[in-house]
């Protein structure tokens, strides 16, 4: 399980470089870059918009800048200096805290913001990890209950009017819905429009009951609009899978044993339905994720997503690449956790090589 | 007494069409069986491919709901109980199923999917006189009891259909209907389960209901053969009888069909024309006529009952002597 473990994060990093790689030759594919804006203002020089260039090597070649960035990643000019200052600020946890800026990467500063990338990434990676984790819960809770009833109702009416809604989500994509939300918000006034929480809350008590209330509130129909695309398709997965299961012969089996038909269904039917579904756990993740990115940007969630597309359209690069990482990484998460829980899950499969 | 007496048992499948789903149509899967079983006997079911003897075999067991028609074993009347009496009874008749690798829950251990069976009747006082049945089955099935602590796919098809078996036999049943037990297995490997089969038999007085559709394992194990024909049993009798010198017309076909091994034989291989008609919409009068050799015009229009053409040998032919 260990060997696993290492295993799996050593792979990570030859992802990592390659992804970073790639979006280093896509930025330079698109045309312009962040200073070509500068270029229209009078008060900017040619001399000193080259000199800017120059300083974030962007007059360089893209591997030439690839290859600053891996350098600076952890030994950039005055790493060293940087170390020290931190040694000398405070007597408590000073080798611990020098460890840490030693090891841990940094992503550079945001050209926009002035600010270390990964700082900016943290806090957006917190809001869209509570949009992607309630649109999971959303989905998931409503999908499962709801395949299941319609397997084990075949061909009746609720089996029908699930197939419909089934339907309808699956034909509706996920920007339209995002803009029927933000109308339906609009119109009957029940859920505030865009952000994470209401300005009145701007310095009260992070964990203060009425804040996190109106934190959930705000969250709520983004996450409804997130969860519906994926909700559809798994829904119709689990009924498909139960159906599968409920028609193979072990269940007869069970059946045959003389076991009640609840229990036929739980214990046999139901636990080798789901095992497929743990599979689609690990993409549902990567579909939440780029559904998050277009949520997001639709009904200003300030996300991952959106911070992303923001400097895209800016070409701050710093902030793209460590975006862009910080997306794979979870993605990467996501898959390892699909894997986990189809080994605890199937004692087929074992967790090897 | 009979162990089994099944009456008129007829299973017909609604076959639907389109989103609304109006039924249009039968299957006629069964079609007015009648059959008996006695305590210890095995009772050979043969017939081509979809003729239905599953379906026959698994609503006798109630796996499958009958559309009508009686089944009573051991004096209880199985197609009237409830859903709760009827699991309880289950105890007295199993099943083993065709297929060794899908029969076999893949997440459960061999302990525990046998072991089920026993918590489902509670035939062990505790866990450990339970675990101390699973063994002691898997012994009298041929396998080390090591065994119950693996899954099923760890195990070869033989071995799984010793499983099977073992799990048949943990709830101490009277009957085993045992569906084509060794189609799906290597035929050195079909001799070894047979022997098993009749090994326990001999053991524990077990009935048989032994489903094939090759006539050669089917004369080897039973005593007395039944040929079905879409749905409809065509003849019954013993099984020397009915493989020395079968009556119905199609039965002659089945027989002739089976390789011999003596070369002298004078037996000549009889080819039916067409295909089995459609068990939706089948043919008039006798079942079997457009296919039959020897068809007359009253086979046409005059559905043969089953008959006793000498003592103990039964046929549904117009024209058997
Ligand atoms: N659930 C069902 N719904 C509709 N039709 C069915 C169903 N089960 C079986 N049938 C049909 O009933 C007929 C008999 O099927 P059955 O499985 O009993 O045949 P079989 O004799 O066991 O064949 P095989 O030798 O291939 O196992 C076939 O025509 C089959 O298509
Ligand atoms: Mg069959």
């Amino acid at each position: 399980m260990g060997q696993f473990l290492i295993k799996r994060v050593l792979h990570m990093i030859p992802i990592l470089l390659g992804v970073s790689l790639l979006t280093f030759l896509l930025l330079d594919l698109t045309p312009g870059d962040y200073f070509t804006a500068l270029e229209n203002n009078p008060q900017i020089t040619k001399e000193r918009l080259d000199q800017l260039r120059a300083k974030w090597h962007l007059d360089e070649s893209w591997y030439v800048q690839y290859g600053y960035w891996i350098k600076n990643l952890w030994f950039a000019n005055g790493k060293l200096g940087d170390l020290k200052s931190q040694w000398n600020k405070e007597a408590d946890g000073r080798v611990w805290r020098v460890i840490k800026h030693a090891v841990m990467p940094d992503f550079g500063d945001s050209l926009q913001y002035k600010q270390p990338s990964s700082q900016l990434i943290t806090l957006r990676l917190w809001n869209t990890f509570m949009l992607s984790l309630m649109a999971m819960i959303l989905a998931w809770g409503i999908a499962l209950p709801l395949g299941i009833w319609a397997a084990v109702k075949k061909d009746s009416w609720v089996d029908r009017s699930c197939s419909g809604i089934a339907f309808l989500g699956l034909s509706i994509p996920e920007i339209l819905l995002g803009l029927l939300a933000l109308m339906f918000a609009y119109s009957t006034g029940w859920f505030p429009i865009g952000g994470v929480e209401s300005d009145m809350y701007y310095g009260v008590d992070e964990w203060s009951i009425p804040r996190l209330m109106d934190r959930f509130h705000h969250l709520l129909l983004p996450a409804a609009v997130l969860a519906a695309s994926s909700l559809a398709g798994l829904m119709r997965q689990m009924r498909s899978n139960l159906l599968d299961t409920l028609r193979a012969e072990y269940v007869t089996t069970a059946r045959a044993k003389g076991l009640g038909e609840g229990w036929v269904i739980y214990k046999h039917a139901l636990r080798n339905a789901i095992n497929p579904l743990l599979t689609i756990f690990g993409y549902s993740l990567a579909h939440l994720l780029s559904g998050a990115f277009i949520v997001e940007n639709v009904m200003s969630w300030p996300g991952l997503g959106r911070l992303t597309l923001e400097a895209l359209q800016q070409q701050d690069y710093p902030l793209v690449v460590a975006a862009v990482l910080m997306a794979t990484a979870l993605l990467m998460a996501g898959n390892f956790v699909a894997d986990l829980l189809l080994a605890w899950s199937d004692p087929r499969i074992r967790l090897e090589k | 007494m009979s162990l089994l007496k099944v009456n008129n048992l007829k299973v017909y499948f609604p076959v639907k069409h389109g989103l609304f789903s109006r039924v249009k149509a039968h299957v006629k899967a069964v079609d007015g069986v009648s059959l008996h079983i006695e305590p210890g006997e095995t009772l050979g079911l043969v017939g081509e491919s979809g003729c239905g003897k599953t379906t026959l075999g698994r609503s006798i067991i109630r796996l499958i709901e009958p559309t009508s028609g009686t089944v009573e074993f051991d004096g209880e009347q199985i197609t009237e109980l409830s859903g709760g009496e009827l699991r309880s009874s289950r105890r007295k008749f199993q099943m083993i199923f065709q297929d060794p690798y899908s029969s076999l829950n893949p997440r459960m251990t061999v302990g525990q999917i046998i072991g089920e069976a026993i918590d489902i009747h509670h035939l062990a006082a505790n866990s450990v006189a339970k675990e101390a049945r699973v063994q002691e089955l898997l012994k009298a099935v041929g396998l080390d009891p090591i065994y119950a602590q693996r899954y099923p796919h760890e195990f070869s098809g033989g071995q799984r259909q010793r499983i099977g078996i073992a799990r048949a036999l943990a709830v101490e049943p009277k009957l085993i209907v045992c569906d084509e037990p060794v189609s799906a297995l290597d035929v050195s490997v079909q001799a070894q389960i047979i022997n098993l089969l009749k090994d326990l038999q001999v053991q524990k007085g077990l009935a048989y209901l032994f489903i094939a559709h090759d006539l050669a394992v089917v004369e080897h194990i039973s005593q007395r053969v039944m040929v079905m024909y879409l749905g409809k049993v065509v003849e019954l009798a013993d099984s020397q009888k009915v493989c020395r010198e079968p009556k119905h017309p199609y039965s002659q076909a089945l027989i002739s069909a089976v390789p011999v091994v003596d070369p002298d034989s004078k037996r000549q291989r009889i080819i039916l024309p067409g295909d089995v008609p459609s068990p939706i919409d089948p043919p008039t009068g006798c079942v079997f006529h457009p296919r039959c050799p020897v068809a007359e015009a009253r086979c046409k229009v005059e559905s043969p009952a089953l008959r006793e053409i000498t003592p103990g040998h039964w046929a549904a032919c117009h024209l058997a002597k």
